[in-house]
């Protein structure tokens, strides 16, 4: 071997190693830059009136989003009511009852649903209960993103189904315990940590999402009592707010955008120490 | 038919029968693993299932309680009468309320040692006395000395022996007619595959037997009668003692002599 060859390779694997590290280094960065600026500027206005007041009219200090709070709340407890169930179901029938063609298409379904952008769930969430009753509702946003839960809920649910050993579904059928009342009194048990752990990831991640919210929820500039109106939610404030003209505004959209990061920083935390690696559903 | 060409063990048997299996044909799909076999287990014995690996002896144990059909694509075709009664025709919840299983890895569920035991009645529909039926069940498989502290316990805190004494508790809680079981000792430690041969010993009066195994010191250790298969088919059947020291067949006499298998 020449010297010159070896120093050739010598140089390409250190000017590899140093590309791929640095890019390694780019993604960390990119969260605690993002992490960053979001506590310092949205740090800032994180006050007792962000939580507590609602929107100030236009020009006038100090309002805050305790509609758009509430709103979201509302919003993922419908997406919950909503995605959770059909989920769960569809993740035991793939997990437990699925012929290898079925299972196949389910899986596949599931898999393009979740890559189907959030603004054309939005669409098809307006076409079917918004346009047919001329207006907008906390209702239609819930549907919206209840269908964005079902894939993650679904693919979670059928993961940690798969994880729970057969051994255990043949001790309870050997006592005389039927299909159903196996998979609910010991499969299911078994595999709840991971699939509550899938719910939470998804209902965290749809807690963010505009753009299925844009012609469903609306906005709200006030309260709103009951299922039927449009309402605030906190994506759909910061969406407002930061492209507005006003820095009060743009302070308040900074510490919304904060709130939601904290949401899922927590979320995914939370679940991860509870739960252990191998908790985690693999696709989040 | 082999048993019937044996006077003295016919006569043992007849007394009373626990399950009449006849002309007995098990297909994997459209590979066959067990092929004509005709057997009677006697009642309140211990039958032991040898054999090499592969022989079909724990798949014909699976066909007992019909374990088999949560495997895709198999096939029974034959009789297997429990007490005179057809178990292909029965319903399957309830053969396997009659017919227990031990497994050859300890399966406790992830709950609490009292709700294993207490599982099979529950589903039952046993809303009764759970703690007295608990503790005799534990009892009977010589768990409850140990356990007696610590029901509420996670099963898997238990060590390998003490779970497979949970799972055959779990399994007697019901009362079955008949305890099957798979290499029940397998995995486990001398020490603790004496005291299951023991309990087994006790158990055997209230309760028919029927245990595979490859450990054929056990075998002629802890059964009355002994069955021995060879590629699916039961080569020779008969008391054990008889089995052991004068087996008629001599693929029988190679096996227990070690020379193969």
């Amino acid at each position: 071997m020449s010297s010159v060859r070896l120093i050739w390779r010598k140089s390409v694997n250190a000017v590899m190693l140093t590309l791929t590290g640095v890019a390694a280094f780019g993604v960390v960065c990119i969260l605690f830059l993002i992490l960053g600026y979001f506590v310092y500027n949205g740090g800032r206005s994180l006050n007792w009136a962000f939580f507590t007041r609602l929107p100030t009219p236009v020009g006038e200090s100090g309002g805050g989003m305790a509609n758009a709070i509430i709103g979201s709340l509302k919003l993922l407890f419908l997406a919950a009511l909503i995605g959770l169930p059909v989920g769960l179901m569809a993740g035991v029938y793939l997990a437990e009852f699925g012929g290898k063609a079925f299972a196949f298409v389910i899986r596949y379904t599931t898999d393009l649903l979740n890559g189907v952008p959030s603004i054309v769930i939005g669409i098809f969430a307006y076409s079917l209960a918004v346009a047919p009753v001329k207006h907008f509702s906390t209702l239609a946003g819930g549907l919206a993103l209840g269908i964005m839960v079902v894939p993650i809920t679904l693919r979670a649910t059928e993961e940690f189904l798969r994880a729970v050993p057969g051994s255990l579904r043949e001790g309870a059928m050997a006592l005389g315990a039927s299909k159903w009342r196996t998979i609910a009194t010991v499969v299911l048990p078994a595999a709840a940590g991971g699939i509550i752990t899938g719910m939470l990831l998804s209902l965290a991640r749809v807690a963010g999402e505009t753009a299925p919210l844009l012609f469903t929820a609306l906005g709200n500039r006030f309260w709103s009592p009951g299922w039927s109106q449009p309402t605030a939610a906190l994506p759909l404030m910061i969406y407002e707010y930061a492209i507005s003209a006003y820095d009060d505004w743009h302070r308040q959209a900074w510490a919304a955008g904060l709130v939601l990061l904290a949401i899922v920083l927590l979320a995914n935390l939370g679940c991860r120490m509870a739960l252990g690696r191998r908790g985690m559903p693999r696709s989040s | 038919m082999r048993v019937a060409e044996r006077p003295s063990a016919a006569h043992e048997k007849e007394a009373s029968v626990r399950f009449e299996i006849s002309d007995l044909n098990f297909y994997y799909g459209a590979k066959q693993a067990v092929f004509g076999l005709n057997l009677k287990i006697p009642k309140n014995k211990v039958t032991a299932l040898i054999g090499p690996s592969g022989c079909g002896k724990s798949t014909f144990l699976r066909t007992l309680n019909r374990m088999n059909e949560t495997i895709r694509n198999t096939r029974v075709v034959g009789n297997i009468l429990l007490d005179g009664q057809s178990i292909l025709n029965m319903d399957v919840v309830k053969l396997r309320r009659r017919v227990g299983m031990v497994f050859q890895r300890p399966n406790p569920f992830p709950k609490s040692i009292y709700d294993n035991v207490a599982y099979g009645l529950r589903i039952n529909g046993y809303s009764g006395r759970l703690d007295d039926l608990v503790e005799h069940s534990l009892k009977r498989a010589a768990l409850w000395e140990e356990v007696k502290d610590a029901l509420h316990k996670s099963a898997f805190a238990l060590s390998g022996g003490q779970q497979q004494r949970l799972c055959i508790a779990r399994a007697l809680a019901v009362d079955p007619e008949v305890l099957l079981l798979d290499e029940p000792c397998s995995a486990l430690d001398p020490v603790t595959t004496a005291k299951i041969e023991e309990l087994m010993f006790q158990l055997k009066d209230s309760c028919t037997m029927a245990i595979v195994t490859h450990n054929m010191q056990q075998a002629a250790r802890a059964s009355d009668f002994t069955a021995f298969m060879l590629d699916g088919k039961l080569i020779e059947h008969n008391e054990t003692s008889k089995l052991f020291t004068t087996p008629q067949d001599p693929r029988t006499e190679a096996y227990i002599t070690g020379r193969f298998g």
